[in-house]
C-alpha cells in the first residue's frame, strides 16, 4: 500500500471520513441544523478527489491507473458512476433536512449512514475482485437496512428486516455462485477469471460452455438480480419503498441502483467476455427485462400508493436498463462494441435525474399533505404548481416523452438493443412505454383535474428548493442538451470495453 | 475424502439453509438458516482452496513460494470474510428484530405483514 493508492481511493476515502466526522461533530454542536449542510459542503472534497483523477486519466492518456493490488481499479467507468452517486446524495441529503428535524435523535447517524453506503456504493464502481465486490455489496446494503427501519415505527421496522433478510438471502446466492466460479478458475480476480476461461475448452452444447460455470453464473445473475430488483427478485422493493423514510427510498431506487448496474457490468464485461459466453448471458439478461418491463408496469397500475407505484416504476426501469446489458457486443453487426453498455450509463445518468426530481417533488408534497396516497395529490397543480409543474415533466421524462432527459436515454436504449438484433425486445419495451403513460399521469391527472381538499399552498425550505431545482435542472438540461452525458458516457463505457 | 463429498454436503446445508430462510415464521429461525448459508458458502470455498490448483501453478517451474500461498489461500480469506460480514449481518438483523419486537410484541415475520401485499 503506497501513498498513490490511498490518492486512488481517496473519494472513497474521504466519503467514509465525512461520514464519521459528522457523528463527532453531532456530539459537540448543540445546532443540529448545521449537520446537512457541512455533509453537503463536505461532499465538495471526494468530488475534487474524483476530478482530480479524471484529469490524470485524460492527462496520461491511460485507460485506467494501476495500484490497489488489482483489487481494484480506477478508469473512466468507476469515475463517471462516482459523479453520478455523489449528485445524488447530495439531492438526497438536501430532501432528507425537513425529514430529519423530525427525529429527536440520531440525527448525524441518519446522514452518515447514507454516506457509508454511498462508500460502498463507490467502491462498488471500481471493484474488479470477488472478495472486494462482496465486502463493497455488503457495505452499501447493511447501512441502507438500517436506515429503512430508521423510524422505527412498525412499518419502517418492517421494511427494514424485509431489507435486511432478503438482502442476506440473495448475497449468499450471489456468494454460492462466487465461490463456484472461484473454484473452477482457481482465482477471484476478475481480468484473471476471464484469462482462465480463455485457456479452457468449453463446450458447445451446454450453455455457458461448462455446467459448473452456467450453475455459478445463474447464482451470481440471480443475486445481483435482486440488488436492482428485477423480476424475479423484485418482491421486496416495493414494500420496501413504501415503508422506508421516502428520501431513504429515492436514496435507494436511484443511487442504489446505479451501483448494482455498476457492478454488473464491470463482472460480466470483464470477467466473462467471451463471445461465446457474452451471447448466453445477454440471452438471459434479454428474458429477465422483458419480464421486468411487463411486471413492473402491469402491477405498477394497480397501485394507489404513490411511493408503491414508484416502487413498481423502479422494478419497470430496471428491465428498460437490462435491455442495454442483453445488447452485447458479440451481437453487434460491425456497430460500435460499447454501443449496450454505454447505453446502460446514459440511462443511469439521465434516470437519476429524472428520478430524483420526481422523488423530491414527492417528499415536499407528502411533508406538507402527510399521505402518500395518489388520490390525495389532488389539486396540488393549484396549492404547489412549480411542484406540480416538475412532477409532470419529470412524469413525461420517466415515461421517455421529451423534453426530459428519459426521451433521449430511452431512444439510445433502445437504438443499442435494435443494432444488436433485439428487435422483439424493443417492441416490448415500447409497448410498455406505452403503458407505463397511464400510471403515470393518473397522478399528473390527479394533480390538475381533481378538486383540492384545501386551499393552503404548500411550502418548502429553502434545501428542499435547492433539491428539486438541481434535480430538476439536470433533467431539463440533458432532455434539452444530451450530448455532454452522452459523451461522458461512451467515454466510460469504452474503459470497460478494452 | 475428495472435494465431491465436501461439496455435496455444502449443497445440501445450502438447500436446507434456503428453506428455512423461506418457510419459517420465526424472525430468530430466518437469521439462522441465513447463517447455515453463508456456512455452506465457506465450507465450499474453504474445500476449493485446498483442493483445487490452478492451471497457472501446476507444472510452472516460475511459480515462486509467494505467489503459489495468494493462489491457494484466496478460498480460505474468501471464508474469514463472509464469516464477518455475516456476523455484522446477524447483529443488525437481531437490531431490528429487538425494535420490530417493541412494537409488535411479536417476531414471527407473518405478524409482520402491515405492508401491502
Amino acid at each position: 500500500m503506497s501513498i498513490h493508492d490511498l490518492y486512488l481511493l481517496s473519494p472513497e476515502i474521504s466519503l467514509a471520513a465525512l461520514g464519521a466526522l459528522l457523528i463527532l461533530v453531532d456530539l459537540v454542536v448543540k445546532r443540529k441544523g448545521i449537520l446537512p449542510a457541512l455533509a453537503v459542503l463536505g461532499l465538495i472534497v471526494p468530488l475534487a478527489f474524483s476530478i482530480s483523477l479524471w484529469s490524470d486519466l485524460a492527462g496520461d492518456n491511460t485507460t485506467h491507473l494501476p495500484g490497489l493490488f488489482n483489487a481494484m481499479v480506477v478508469d473512466h467507468f468507476s469515475l463517471f458512476l462516482k459523479f453520478v452517486l455523489l449528485a445524488a446524495v447530495v439531492v438526497v441529503i438536501l430532501a432528507s433536512t425537513e425529514y430529519v428535524k423530525k427525529i429527536q435523535r440520531f440525527q448525524a447517524e441518519y446522514f452518515a449512514l447514507i454516506l457509508f453506503s454511498a462508500t460502498g456504493m463507490m467502491l462498488l464502481a471500481s471493484t474488479t475482485e470477488l472478495i472486494t465486490i462482496y465486502i463493497s455489496l455488503e457495505l452499501t446494503a447493511l447501512p441502507i437496512a438500517a436506515l429503512a427501519a430508521f423510524r422505527r415505527d412498525s412499518r419502517s421496522t418492517e421494511a427494514g428486516l424485509k431489507f435486511l433478510i432478503l438482502s442476506a438471502i440473495s448475497s449468499a446466492v450471489l456468494l454460492y455462485g462466487m465461490v463456484i466460479v472461484y473454484g473452477f478458475t482457481g482465482t477471484t480476480s476478475l481480468a484473471a477469471i476471464a484469462n482462465q476461461i480463455s485457456q479452457m475448452t468449453l463446450t458447445s452444447g451446454t450453455p455457458f460452455g461448462s455446467n459448473a460455470l452456467l450453475f455459478g453464473i445463474v447464482l451470481i445473475i440471480a443475486g445481483f438480480g435482486f440488488k436492482i430488483a428485477s423480476v424475479p427478485f423484485q418482491m421486496w422493493a416495493p414494500d420496501v419503498y413504501e415503508g422506508s423514510p421516502t428520501p431513504i427510498t429515492a436514496f435507494l431506487s436511484v443511487a442504489s441502483k446505479t451501483a448494482g448496474f455498476a457492478v454488473i457490468l464491470r463482472v460480466f464485461y470483464v470477467a466473462f467476455p467471451l463471445d461465446t459466453l457474452s451471447l448466453d448471458w445477454g440471452a438471459l439478461f434479454a428474458v429477465l427485462s422483458a419480464l421486468s418491463m411487463t411486471l413492473g408496469n402491469l402491477v405498477a397500475i394497480r397501485q394507489t400508493n404513490i411511493k408503491r407505484m414508484m416502487g413498481y416504476s423502479t422494478v419497470a426501469h430496471a428491465g428498460y436498463i437490462l435491455m442495454g446489458l442483453a445488447a452485447v457486443s458479440a451481437r453487434a453487426s460491425g456497430g460500435e462494441a460499447a454501443l449496450g453498455p454505454s447505453g446502460v450509463l446514459f440511462y443511469l445518468g439521465g434516470f437519476a435525474a429524472t428520478n430524483l426530481a420526481a422523488f423530491t417533488v414527492i417528499i415536499a408534497v407528502s411533508n406538507r399533505i402527510k399521505s402518500h396516497e395518489i388520490d390525495d395529490y389532488a389539486g396540488v397543480g393549484r396549492r404547489a404548481p412549480l411542484l406540480a409543474a416538475v412532477l409532470t415533466l419529470s412524469m413525461l421524462s420517466l415515461i421517455g416523452l421529451p423534453p426530459g432527459v428519459g426521451f433521449w436515454a430511452k431512444i439510445y436504449l433502445f437504438g443499442a438493443a435494435v443494432n444488436t438484433g433485439l428487435g422483439w425486445l424493443v417492441v416490448i419495451g415500447v409497448v410498455n412505454s406505452v403503458v407505463s403513460a397511464y400510471y403515470y399521469l393518473r397522478v399528473v391527472k390527479a394533480m390538475y383535474l381533481s378538486e383540492p381538499q384545501s386551499d393552503v399552498k404548500i411550502s418548502f425550505g429553502f434545501p428542499m428548493r435547492l433539491a428539486v431545482g438541481v434535480s430538476f435542472a439536470a433533467t431539463l438540461f440533458f432532455g434539452l442538451y444530451p450530448t455532454p452525458l452522452l459523451n461522458l458516457a461512451r467515454t466510460a463505457a469504452g474503459a470497460l470495453i478494452s | 475424502m475428495n472435494l465431491e463429498n465436501f461439496l455435496i454436503v455444502a449443497a445440501i446445508i445450502f438447500a436446507i439453509g434456503l428453506y428455512g430462510a423461506m418457510a419459517k415464521r420465526n424472525a430468530i429461525t430466518v437469521l439462522m438458516s441465513i447463517e447455515l448459508m453463508f456456512n455452506a458458502v465457506n465450507i465450499t470455498a474453504v474445500a476449493f482452496s485446498r483442493y483445487v490448483v490452478p492451471q497457472a501453478l501446476l507444472g510452472n517451474p516460475e511459480t515462486t513460494a509467494d505467489t503459489a500461498a495468494r493462489f491457494l489461500l484466496t478460498g480460505q480469506i474468501f471464508s474469514v470474510f463472509i464469516i464477518t460480514v455475516a456476523a455484522a449481518e446477524v447483529a443488525l438483523g437481531l437490531a431490528i428484530v429487538l425494535a420490530i419486537f417493541r412494537q409488535r410484541s411479536s417476531i414471527y415475520v407473518t405478524d409482520v405483514a402491515e405492508l401491502k401485499k
